[in-house]
This record gives C-alpha cells, sequence and structure tokens, in this order.
C-alpha cells in the first residue's frame, strides 16, 4: 500500500509540471508581462521605466521558457518559468502582484469556502441519495415520474438562476436573511444559510438522477431480491441493504471532490460576497495576477490528485476485494 | 418540514426577535454614529506614495494628511491649510540664484521654492511602530520572525504610540517617492519638476543594491536638494522650473507625511509574511484610522484618538445655508465615529442592501436606474416615486474628466499630414457622431456632450458652444453641411474622388463583450451617415497601449480624469511636447500646433483671470478649428443618499470628505426595522406545498405496504 502511494506521488509529479506548463502558456498567450505592468501601474503618467521598475520588482523581467542571455543549464533555470514554478513544489506560493502573501491569504480563505463547500457537500450528498432512494421506491409510479420530470427541470436551468432567484425571493422580497455578505463566528451562519439552500438545490437535479441510476442497477440484484423474501419492508431495503451496496460508486465519486472542497467556488463565493478562494482565483484572473493564478492552479490540480488517491484507497476500504498493489 | 422552518428561522431566534432578519451588521452596532458604505474592488496599496486610484485616495485620503486640502464647500475649487500655519511661501529664483517677484514672465524663472511650516503638536494615530519601552527605546525593533509567530494583524500588538508629526516625516516622504522599491507612479512626472529627485533615484538604486529585499532602505541620510527640513516644523521644496500647478500636489496623499519608523517597523522579519507593511497598514495623523483591514471582505475606518482637531467650515457657496450645508459650522471634525467598508463586487446585492438601509449612499447602475430616475418633460432628472417614498436623495454632479474620441494626428489619411482636406474630414464626422444621442442611449441621460476640452469646473470653461459642430446651443449642425464638408475633403459621397475607392477608418480599441459592441455598432453607424465605412480594430489593451505609443492607432477613444482644477490639468493633453508617441506624454492625439503650444506655456504660468481666460478661449478657438478630438463628452455623476446622512456636498477634489458626513443614527434604525419586517407567507405557503407533496407520497407508501402484506 505505502509502495503504491509513493509511486502514485511520483506519478504526480510530472502531471503538476504539466499544468503548471500549461498555465503558464495560456496565461502568456494572452498577457504580456508589459501588460500586467500596465494593468497595475494604471494609466496615468506611466513612463517605461515604470513598467521595467515593476517588471524587476515581481521578477517579469526574465525570458519565460528560454534565456538565450545565458549558457548551458542556466538558459533554462534562469527563466521566469523555472524561478515561478520550482517554489510551488514546496508549496512556497510567493507574493501576488499586489505585495500580499499568497500561502497566508490561502489559509486566511480557506475557511470561508469550507464554510459553503462542506455544508453543501453533505447536505446535498444526503438529499442527493434519499430523493434518488425515494424514486426508486415509487419507480413505476406517477410520484417517479413526477420526479423525474421534476429534477430534469432542475438540472436544465442554470446555477445562476438560483442564485438570482434565492436572492430576489428569500433576501430581497421575503427578506429572511441578507443577500450576500461574510461574518465570523455565529455570525457566518446567517451569510451561509441562502447559498447553501441555493446550491444544495441547484445539484439536486444532477445528483439525485446520478444516484437513482446507480440504485436501479442495484435495485435488480439477487440480494435485494432475499431481503424482500425475507419480509423487510421496503424502506428497510432500500435505506439498508441498497445504500450500502451502492455506497461504492457513492463513495469513490464522493472522495475525489472532497480536496476540492477547500478551492470552494468560484460563482456562489463572487455572487454572495464569500471572501473564499474560489472568489480570489477570480479576482486574480480579473487582475490578470499571474501569481495567484498559477498557485490555485497548482493547488487545484495537486488536490485533485490527491482526490483521485483518496478514491483508490477508498475502494480498498469499502470493498475488500480491491487490493492496492 | 419543521426543520426546514426552524433553519429558516433560526437566524432570528438567534439575533433577537426585534431585530430585521436579514441584518448583515452584528447586533451591538445597531444605533451606532457609522457610516456604511461599499468597495467593489481590494485596494492594491494603502501606502501613500503608491496609492493612485480612486478607490485606493478614498482611504488614504482619510487617514493621511498632505500639507494642504481643498475647502469643503467653496467654490470654485480653494486650496486651504489642512496640517500647515498658513499657505505655503512660494519664491521664484532666477538662473543665478537670485530671488524674483512675483510675476515675473515664466522664462525667467529657473527655480521655484514652496516654504512650508506645519503646526505643533499634531500627533500620529496609536501605532505599535511608535510603543516605547519604559527607557524609552522603541518596543518593536529588533524583533525576530519567531517574536512575532503569534501575530495576525496589526491590532495583535499589546502595545501601541505615537510621536509629534515634523517636517522631517513630509521631507521623508518625498524622497520616497524617488525610491527604486516603491515604484511610485508620480516619480517620473515629479523627477520633471522636483530637483534632484531623478539623482535621488539613482542614488537609492545603488545603495539598495548592498541590502536584501526586505532590509529597511533607510531615506533619512540621502538628503538632496529637492525637499530639506529647514526646522522641526518647517520645510522647503525647491522645483527646477517654473510649475505654479505644483501646489495642488500639495493636497494629494502623495505628499503625506511618513515617519520613518513606521517604514523601519515593517521590516522586520515575517512582517511581509503577515502582509504587514504600509500598503496594508498605514501609520497616518488625519481624522481616521484603519482599525479594521480585511480587504477580502471589510474596512473599517474608525475615529483616530490623536486626531488634532479640525472643525467645519463656517462658510461655503450661495445656497450652502439654505441647503443644511452650514447646520455643523464650526463643530469638531469627524462628525461620525467609524466607517465600514464591505467589499460588494456585484450590482444586485448591493442595490438591494442600499434599499433595505444597510448601505448609506449608492450609485445607480445601468440596471437600476428606471428603478431610481426618471426624467421630467424638461429632460431635469428627478428620483421615481418609491425612492422619494423613502426620503432617499438624488445627488448629481458634472465629473471633472472627459471622454473623447481622438484622431492620431500622425496618421496620413486623417492626421496633419493631410493638410486641410483632413482636417475638413475630421470636422465632418465631428458633426456626424451625435453624442447627444450617445448620451441618451448609453448613459441614460449621465452626461452633457463636450464643447471643448475643459469641464464645467475647471477654470477657463465656458458655457458656449462649438460653432464647428453646433450651429446654435444645442442645435448640432445638419449633416448636409457636414457631407459638404467631407465633400470638400475630397470624398464626395464617402468615395476618394480620385479615384473612386469608398473612404475607410479604422477605430481601434481595447473594448470587449456585449456592451463594447453595441456602442461599436452604433459608432460604425454614425460613420455610416456620411457613407464613410469604419472598420473596428479590436485589440487586447496592451497592443492597444503599444498601438498608441507607437502612433499606429487612426482613430480612438481614452478620457482623463483631473488630477487638480486647472485647466492646465487637461490642455496639456493636447500640447505638441506631450506627444505619446515617441515621447510617451498624454497627449494621446499626437497633436501639435504651434500656435497653441505657445499659448499653452503661457497660460500654464498665469494666475486666473481674464487674461487667463482670453488665452484659454483662443486655444478652444484653435482646438475646434483643428478638431484633433471629437469632444466626447463629460459624464455626469449620479449618486443616492438615504435621507439619515447628512453634508453631502459634491467634491471632486477632495478625497477626504469622509469626516464632514453626519449620520442620524437613530433615524435609520427605524427606517431598516419598518423596511425589513419578514415576510411570513410564504413559509405557510411553502408549508402547504410539502403537505401536498407528502400526503400522496404517504398514501402511496401505505398501499405499498399493505399491498406486500
Amino acid at each position: 500500500m505505502i509502495r503504491y502511494i509513493l509511486r502514485r506521488l511520483l506519478y504526480a509529479i510530472p502531471i503538476l509540471i504539466g499544468v503548471n506548463i500549461i498555465t503558464f502558456f495560456l496565461f502568456f498567450v494572452v498577457n504580456t508581462p508589459d501588460n500586467m505592468a500596465r494593468i497595475h501601474l494604471g494609466v496615468k503618467h506611466v513612463t517605461p521605466e515604470a513598467i521595467e521598475q515593476w517588471k524587476a520588482e515581481h521578477g517579469y523581467d526574465k525570458p519565460l521558457f528560454l534565456n538565450r542571455e545565458q549558457g548551458g543549464l542556466e538558459s533554462v533555470t534562469d527563466t521566469l518559468f523555472v524561478d515561478r514554478s520550482l517554489k510551488l513544489f514546496s508549496l512556497e506560493f510567493g507574493k501576488a502582484d499586489d505585495g500580499r502573501d499568497i500561502a497566508r491569504d490561502i489559509r486566511t480563505r480557506m475557511w470561508p469556502s469550507l464554510a459553503i463547500a462542506l455544508p453543501v457537500f453533505v447536505i446535498g450528498l444526503m438529499a442527493n441519495v434519499t430523493a434518488a432512494l425515494l424514486m426508486i421506491f415509487y419507480r413505476g409510479t406517477r410520484l417517479e415520474y413526477a420526479g423525474v420530470v421534476g429534477l430534469i427541470a432542475l438540472m436544465s436551468i442554470s446555477s445562476l438562476f438560483y442564485i438570482i432567484a434565492g436572492q430576489y425571493f428569500v433576501a430581497r422580497l421575503w427578506q429572511w436573511l441578507p443577500i450576500s455578505g461574510y461574518g465570523g463566528g455565529i455570525d457566518a451562519f446567517k451569510f451561509i444559510l441562502l447559498p447553501v439552500l441555493v446550491s444544495v438545490a441547484a445539484g439536486l437535479g444532477s445528483g439525485a438522477r446520478w444516484y437513482r441510476t446507480i440504485f436501479l442497477e442495484e435495485i435488480g440484484k439477487d440480494y435485494v431480491r432475499t431481503a424482500r423474501a425475507k419480509g423487510l419492508s421496503e424502506l428497510r431495503v432500500l435505506f439498508r441493504h441498497v445504500l450500502k451496496n451502492g455506497m461504492i460508486p457513492i463513495l469513490t465519486g464522493a472522495v475525489v471532490v472532497l480536496p476540492l472542497l477547500f478551492t470552494g467556488s468560484l460563482v456562489t463565493e463572487s455572487f454572495f460576497g464569500i471572501p473564499g478562494l474560489g472568489s480570489y482565483t477570480i479576482d486574480a484572473i480579473r487582475a490578470q495576477d499571474f501569481a495567484i493564478v498559477q498557485s490555485m492552479v497548482f493547488l487545484g490540480s495537486a488536490l485533485y490528485i490527491l482526490g483521485l488517491l483518496l478514491t483508490d484507497l477508498s475502494y480498498t476500504l469499502v470493498d475488500p476485494r480491491v487490493k492496492l498493489a | 418540514m419543521r426543520n426546514w422552518i426552524f433553519a429558516l428561522l433560526l437566524p432570528a431566534l438567534l439575533s433577537g426577535c426585534d431585530e430585521a432578519w436579514n441584518n448583515p451588521y452584528p447586533q451591538e452596532d445597531a444605533g451606532s454614529n457609522t457610516l456604511y458604505t461599499v468597495f467593489e474592488e481590494r485596494p492594491k496599496h494603502l501606502d501613500p506614495a503608491r496609492s493612485y486610484s480612486s478607490n485606493e485616495v478614498e482611504f488614504t485620503g482619510q487617514i493621511y494628511e498632505p500639507p494642504l486640502q481643498y475647502h469643503f464647500l467653496k467654490r470654485p475649487y480653494a486650496l486651504e491649510p489642512l496640517t500647515t500655519e498658513g499657505m505655503p511661501a512660494v519664491r521664484f529664483w532666477d538662473a543665478a540664484g537670485r530671488e524674483l517677484p512675483a510675476g515675473s514672465p515664466p522664462e525667467t524663472i529657473a527655480r521655484t521654492t514652496y516654504d512650508i511650516s506645519i503646526r505643533p503638536g499634531i500627533r500620529y494615530q496609536p501605532h505599535p511602530a511608535f510603543a516605547v519601552l519604559p527607557d524609552g527605546k522603541p518596543r518593536y525593533f529588533g524583533l525576530a520572525a519567531q517574536d512575532i509567530e503569534a501575530i495576525g494583524t496589526l491590532g495583535d500588538f499589546e502595545y501601541t504610540g505615537s510621536r509629534e508629526l515634523t517636517a522631517e516625516d513630509y521631507v521623508y516622504e518625498i524622497k520616497r517617492l524617488a525610491s527604486p522599491r516603491l515604484n511610485s507612479p508620480i516619480f517620473g512626472l515629479m523627477s520633471e519638476y522636483i530637483e534632484g529627485l531623478d539623482e535621488l533615484n539613482r542614488r537609492l538604486v545603488q545603495a539598495g543594491k548592498g541590502l536584501s529585499k526586505d532590509a529597511w532602505l533607510d531615506l533619512r541620510p540621502h538628503d538632496f536638494p529637492g525637499a530639506q527640513a529647514t526646522g522641526k516644523y518647517s520645510f522647503r521644496i525647491t522645483l527646477k522650473t517654473h510649475y505654479p500647478q505644483f501646489i495642488y500636489w500639495l493636497a494629494m496623499p502623495f505628499f503625506a507625511p511618513i515617519p520613518w519608523e513606521a517604514e523601519r517597523f515593517y521590516a522586520q522579519p515575517g512582517m511581509a509574511e503577515r502582509n504587514l507593511n504600509l500598503d496594508w497598514f498605514p501609520a497616518g495623523t488625519g481624522p481616521f484610522m484603519l482599525s479594521e483591514n480585511d480587504p477580502n471582505r471589510r474596512m473599517v475606518l474608525a475615529r483616530n484618538p490623536n486626531f488634532h482637531g479640525e472643525t467645519y467650515p463656517v462658510e461655503g457657496e450661495a445656497g450652502d445655508a439654505a441647503k443644511g450645508l452650514l447646520a455643523d459650522a464650526g463643530k469638531p471634525l469627524p462628525l461620525i465615529e467609524r466607517a465600514v467598508f464591505t467589499l460588494e463586487k456585484e450590482d444586485i446585492p448591493q442595490w438591494n442592501k442600499f434599499l433595505q438601509g444597510y448601505y448609506d449612499a449608492s450609485g445607480i447602475s445601468s440596471d437600476n436606474f428606471d428603478q431610481a430616475v426618471q426624467f421630467s418633460p424638461e429632460g431635469e432628472a428627478d428620483l421615481t416615486p418609491d425612492m422619494k417614498d423613502k426620503g432617499i436623495r438624488l445627488v448629481t454632479a458634472v465629473a471633472t474628466s472627459n471622454r473623447y474620441m481622438g484622431f492620431n494626428m500622425k496618421d496620413p489619411l486623417i492626421g496633419q499630414a493631410g493638410g486641410e482636406a483632413a482636417r475638413k474630414l475630421r470636422q465632418a464626422i465631428s458633426i456626424a457622431v451625435d453624442y447627444e444621442e450617445f448620451i441618451s442611449i448609453f448613459l441614460n441621460g449621465r452626461g452633457i456632450a463636450a464643447q471643448g476640452a475643459l469641464p464645467p469646473g475647471i477654470f477657463g470653461y465656458q458655457e458656449d458652444h462649438n460653432p464647428v459642430v453646433y450651429a446654435g446651443p444645442g442645435k448640432r449642425r445638419s449633416l448636409a453641411e457636414a457631407k459638404r464638408l467631407l465633400n470638400e475633403a475630397g470624398y464626395p459621397n464617402g468615395r476618394n474622388a480620385k479615384t473612386g475607392e469608398p473612404l475607410v477608418l479604422y477605430f481601434d480599441t481595447a473594448a470587449t463583450g456585449p456592451d463594447a459592441k453595441s456602442r461599436l455598432d452604433w459608432l460604425i453607424k454614425q460613420f455610416r451617415k456620411l457613407d464613410i465605412q469604419l472598420v473596428i480594430r479590436a485589440t487586447d489593451y496592451n497592443r492597444f497601449q503599444d498601438k498608441m505609443l507607437r502612433g499606429n492607432a487612426q482613430i480612438f477613444e481614452w478620457g482623463w480624469n483631473a488630477d487638480y482644477p486647472d485647466p492646465e490639468n487637461f490642455l496639456f493633453l493636447l500640447y505638441g511636447p506631450n506627444a505619446k508617441a515617441g515621447r510617451n506624454g498624454e497627449n494621446a492625439a499626437n497633436y501639435g500646433n504651434p500656435e497653441f503650444d505657445r499659448l499653452f506655456a503661457q497660460m500654464k504660468g498665469m494666475a486666473n483671470g481674464p487674461e487667463r481666460q482670453q488665452v484659454i478661449d483662443r486655444m478652444t478657438a484653435i482646438l475646434r478649428e483643428d478638431a484633433p478630438w471629437l469632444f466626447g463628452f463629460f459624464p455626469k455623476g449620479f449618486s443616492l443618499q438615504h435621507a439619515w446622512v447628512g453634508n453631502v456636498k459634491p467634491n471632486l477634489m477632495a478625497n477626504n470628505t469622509l469626516k464632514y458626513r453626519r449620520i442620524d443614527a437613530a433615524f435609520r434604525e427605524r427606517s431598516r426595522a419598518e423596511w425589513n419586517r419578514p415576510v411570513l407567507w410564504p413559509l405557510g405557503v411553502g408549508a402547504i406545498a410539502l403537505l401536498a407533496l407528502v400526503w400522496p407520497a404517504w398514501r402511496q407508501y401505505r398501499r405499498h405496504e399493505e399491498g406486500r402484506a
């Protein structure tokens, strides 16, 4: 098992380097360091010297991938790419273009992201599984047809609509909750309730349909027939036996997203004014702050790889037949 | 179902039933003398040497105190002492070092000195950089990284201190403008004027080479002739030229004092990793200090307990007393205890919170314009009845900025090389592009069509019309006249008279997206009125800037926001030696006219008065005739203020007006309670709907179980 984990972690290195190269390439295809300097220096009284000074100050005065002024290995190592990438592997994210320490910002901002993402994940999972099992319970009835239609309707609507509708009805018209914002401690509750509700509702359609498919596969198996033959109630059959056996794909699907909960939601956080990592990333893209964008992409990729690893490990937990070698 | 209702009711249960459920602020803030407002983008720099954007100066203006400020109420804008004993003494010197009398011809003036005396007794806000041990030594100097492991923010330091403001602090800040580590946006400009500033920069570059990036570069030993303390409370700024507009810069935070102790304090190990620096935690003498700085969520300005004291102005312009703007005359400032700035990036939440009374003021986005404003048959903007019912007030002001369309005068077809034909072509286009229509369609009427380069509020502005474009006030010349000019330019019906080729012009822009597209389509339509084909060359911002720097664009759109209320700050945008192409100046059109340039040099050194007005009128006439710009429009700012906000008078030059603002907190509390009663009937409807769903499910379940039995 340990050898397997080590091997997977070693595989992660070329993947992360590849992701980094792609991030670099995509970012600098549309932005040059001069462009970034101009955006940060504003439009008034900007001199070429000021642009050069800004680039030097922020380390953008080196060539991107190949330094022709250097010979040998240094032609590759004395570049912006190596400067900016090597430290990432030791989780040294450096400074944002406005001088703030990125690692500190990430540490601060991951908590609001988690405050939204974790309840959405837990409540959403419970709601999706429950809805899917209920539809299995009522399969073949009008209730199931109505449920499927409802779920398709829910998944057909843009998540933006849920946000705007939630803000309009719950916060503006009925005035139950603040329309946006965030607070610390117990105050956080009234701010996260609406985004959590909206996010759960937005994910219900696709989530419940996906789990329904899993449970439909399980419901025709022999152990279900045996359980019914033993005289167990249908609800007991579903929530005890079918749910337990259906947990393998559910668990593996859920585990893979667990680490990504830290990175938050780009759209939800922006609309609800949640100071998490999702809005951090969006702001950085808008401000063309490469240091943050690169750090967040790297972090997201690393967490995703971690999620995949955890998924593989979780197989061994939920299905003893699986052996990792 | 009960759980759902409980969950929805929980906020109210937690916060007490008498409070509105949707109140985004803590209960303990209720009734406090606090102003609530927003910031839409987190400021990048709060260091006065670096901050220039309006969203940064909004904070630094309240925290730092440059020597001068603009009078809050008087118009035209007038400077007055802020921390100084009277206005600076300005003296002129010739090349031989002899003093010249005031009013000497600008060409004889080789140097200008500003002698400034500050008032004794002004103290800095409480700050750990000033904290001292019982023996008088600094408490927090010489810290190691492990000493501040438990520190997360500036407020975590147990001790603070203060000290008196001295003239050296002003000198220190002027030196900081040249620091290679700060990259001040005005260094390039100021090095053209302040004696020895560029040389100081070179010295500091050398001095910084031996130091690590985070180590403190002490500027105190680096004396330079441009700024020198002449006493504990007096200092002198020396300019190497005659630049009368320099005095306006003395009202900007760039020239606010910085104590060396703050730089020394923040340069210690571990501070940068905690974002503890002057960019995020200022140290000023102003009426407010930044008591909470979470630029990702909210920033709070609290009254500076050490503020030296200032009183509300006792005089203003005519009509101010009738508007209640002098009701607080003579009262000590600031009038509020705190100002809470909440990060609000989206329009919808911002607007709704304003309507709910949780923000005291708001701008008006295009989406909300019709909900807030209606126009009378006479074209006057007024509030809708809904807004009036809430007691909201509309405050409008024409901005001291412009938005114009420029012709690149280096372009062979449309520029100066095109001679008289090109001039007529530019004039024809000036007539055809209908800015009144633009303002109506795209700005909801929030702007006025410009008749020249100077906006209202700037000396030299005349309420006349551009005779090249308008036949009379508000009466644009006809398309027939534009076509006649086009014909005379050699393009009858939009075709080259010699070759028969259609006239194709190019508009360079960095604007993209749906909003930009509709504007660009409108522009194409305007040119089509003259049968001119306008081709849009959309590009990214950087390439657009490159094109402008190289003089490769043909037609473009640009704007300028006044730094100070002097005509020089607008007319220099057309001064030949300021050309953007090749010189990196602000003359984006690369316009050059010898007479205009000569008059500009003359006007720059003149005091406001009839003679200066005459020169400006002549310059305006030249511009109208040459038409290097379509003068475009001057934006008109609309803002909404709740009835409990007092002392609101637009001051487009001052950036420190927060101290004058008054809040009736009790009135606000009553309004919030009245406007934010939760609507409960949807809970009942939701419960019934849920029952309606559960009931058939329950029946089905029973049937199912009975069937199995």
